[in-house]
């Protein structure tokens, strides 16, 4: 094999590492600092609201992984009244069929990522826990929830001023400290 | 007395880093030649196609975002288009427009990975993918905010796309077609003539055009051989044919036209997009179809021209809410049963390179 043009390449790629001493850093700090997620985000999260869900168990039946416990008794009203709502965190996709198929808009991804737990079982959700108390619910399949929700922050406009607002990058600064303990 | 040597075996893998995922390779070496190579897949076997028929047609979309991961979008357009041939479905005209623009930056995306991980295969560690990554992240950015997720995006649904895109989808959408021919230019004008490159890679791991056709090679694999196949123009499927783009071939089917022939790949997708973006039509994005779709009985191949090249979908119906029958043709398993052609007689070094050209995603080969 013959080096032709031996040391064009080397000088190229130099050329180029020169060129991004002066190019502002597109790094994000996770986890001190945070982009602004979709506003679509299919978080690891769900959210249940009891007061709209009627008990039809149609999120039950789409979802592909069988995933959603549903348990009711029928109330005074001739309702159904939810006494069991459950879902395995585990076992979810996050796929947002169930929040597709819900005729009631009862249930909602959510907009967190950050879930991970130490049990198994901790991962299981019951009713309680699934309702919107602590909960930002995302715009995923719900639109008035989206038109709320802040605008995604877009790598293609970079530190550059974006064409709408002249808003910057933004970053979500969170605690100075590295790590943020168990 | 003579000194006696013996080939031995050598397992590149399940966990090795230019295995891209868990595949291994019992390779059989003499000194540091490739006598013998054995490829053994598995690890990742999730039995995706069994599970299928236990589910009805629409659960099975999220699925087959597992399948090749680094194209989901692909995937669940394959899947789609094999359902709708089967139940004779319409789909509105944006949502095909939306249809081909998320296929094509998944196709930029997917190419984007794969010469970024041939480099570091190469010995470029990390240099490169990260100036490919970053338009990657870009797309990643853009895919997100339809769908609302970066890797299993669940996006088409049968007769059509789940939702409409947000309104500033599409001015983001412009400004990446606009950039992105300078970006390609950069990373040509730092590899396409980079002396090592060259090195490594010209009249490395030739598959000749006539081996190619015969194990049923499709994609860049297929092309870089000299074969002008692509799916998208043999058989346009979708509204491909109102499209103009080019279909570039290699002429050596080394793996420096595999390199080439993605690079190439991607300045037509770019071209396709920026006329999708200017056809695109408003109007609905679903037709209406019925929760439980049951196709009548019969059976379905629909294939489309995936990144890494055929992906098919073979679907037999039973008039039933599941499918009786759900196979998945890959490409890139299809493609690795050349390995074996490509490598023997040159160094393991060349091993990894040839390898690392091929592209291929474990998620899919193992399924
Ligand atoms: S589909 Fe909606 S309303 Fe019906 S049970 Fe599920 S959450 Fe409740
Ligand atoms: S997100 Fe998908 S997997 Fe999870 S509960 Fe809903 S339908 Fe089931």
């Amino acid at each position: 094999m013959k080096f032709e043009r031996y040391g064009i390449g080397i000088a190229k790629g130099m050329a180029i590492t020169f060129k991004h001493l002066f190019r502002p850093p597109i790094t994000v700090q996770y986890p001190e600092e945070k982009l602004v997620v979709s506003r679509r985000i299919r978080g690891n999260e769900l959210v249940w609201f009891p007061d709209r869900c009627t008990g039809c168990a149609t999120c039950a039946k789409s979802c592909p992984q069988g995933n959603i416990e549903i348990a009711t008794h029928v109330g005074s009203e001739n309702n159904y009244v939810v006494d069991k709502f459950e879902l395995d965190a585990g076992r979810c996709m996050f796929c947002g069929l169930c929040v597709e198929s819900c005729p009631y808009e009862a249930l909602a991804m959510g907009v967190s990522y950050e879930q991970a737990q130490y049990r198994r079982g901790d991962l299981v959700w019951s009713k309680e826990e699934l309702q919107p108390l602590n909960k930002r619910p995302s715009g995923y399949a719900r639109p008035e929830i989206e038109a709320a929700l802040p605008k995604q922050s877009l790598l293609i406009y970079g530190d550059k001023e974006r064409d709408e607002g002249g808003q910057k990058l933004r970053l979500i600064p969170l605690s100075k400290k590295r790590g943020r303990g168990v | 007395m003579a000194i006696r040597t013996e080939p031995f075996i050598l397992n590149v893998g399940p966990q090795h880093p230019s295995t891209h995922g868990v595949f291994r390779l019992r390779v059989t070496l003499d000194g540091e030649v490739v006598v013998d190579v054995e490829p053994v897949v598995g690890y990742l076997h999730r039995g995706i196609e069994k599970l299928a028929e236990g589910r009805t047609y629409t659960q099975n979309i999220p699925f087959t975002d597992r399948l090749d991961y680094l194209a989901s979008m692909t995937n669940n357009f394959a899947y789609v288009l094999a359902v709708e041939k089967l139940a004779q479905i319409e789909v509105p005209e944006r949502a095909e427009y939306l249809r081909i623009i998320m296929a094509e930056m998944m196709r930029i995306a997917s190419h984007l990975m794969a010469i970024g991980f041939f480099l570091n295969d190469l010995g470029a560690m990390m240099t490169p993918v990260l100036y490919m990554w970053r338009e990657r992240e870009k797309l990643l950015d853009l895919f997100e905010m339809v769908c609302g997720q970066r890797l299993t995006y669940n996006y088409m649904r049968i007769g059509g796309v789940s939702q409409d895109i947000p309104e500033e989808f599409l001015p983001a959408l412009k400004k990446f077609v606009a950039e992105m021919p300078t970006f390609i230019d950069e990373y040509e004008w730092l590899l396409s003539q980079n002396e090592i490159l060259l090195a490594r890679t010209k009249g490395v791991g030739i598959l000749p055009r006539d081996v190619a056709i015969n194990i049923a090679a499709s994609g860049p694999v297929l092309r870089a051989s000299g074969v002008k196949w692509d799916i998208r123009k043999a058989d346009p499927y979708s509204i491909y044919d109102r499209f103009d783009f080019e279909v570039p071939v290699g002429n050596v089917g080394d793996c420096y036209d595999r390199y080439w022939v993605r690079m190439q790949e991607m300045r037509q997708s770019v071209r396709i997009l920026e006329q999708a973006l200017e056809q695109l039509p408003g109007g609905e994005v679903y037709a209406k179809v019925p929760q439980l779709l049951r196709p009548p009985a019969g059976e379905v191949y629909g294939h489309i021209e995936a990144p890494k090249g055929e992906l098919g979908f073979y679907l037999v119906s039973d008039n039933s809410i599941a499918p009786y029958r759900f196979h998945i043709r890959p490409p890139t398993l299809i493609n690795l049963t050349a390995l074996k052609d490509m490598v023997i007689g040159w160094k393991v070094a060349d091993l990894i390179v040839t390898f690392g050209s091929m592209d291929v995603c474990l998620g899919e080969i193992d399924r």
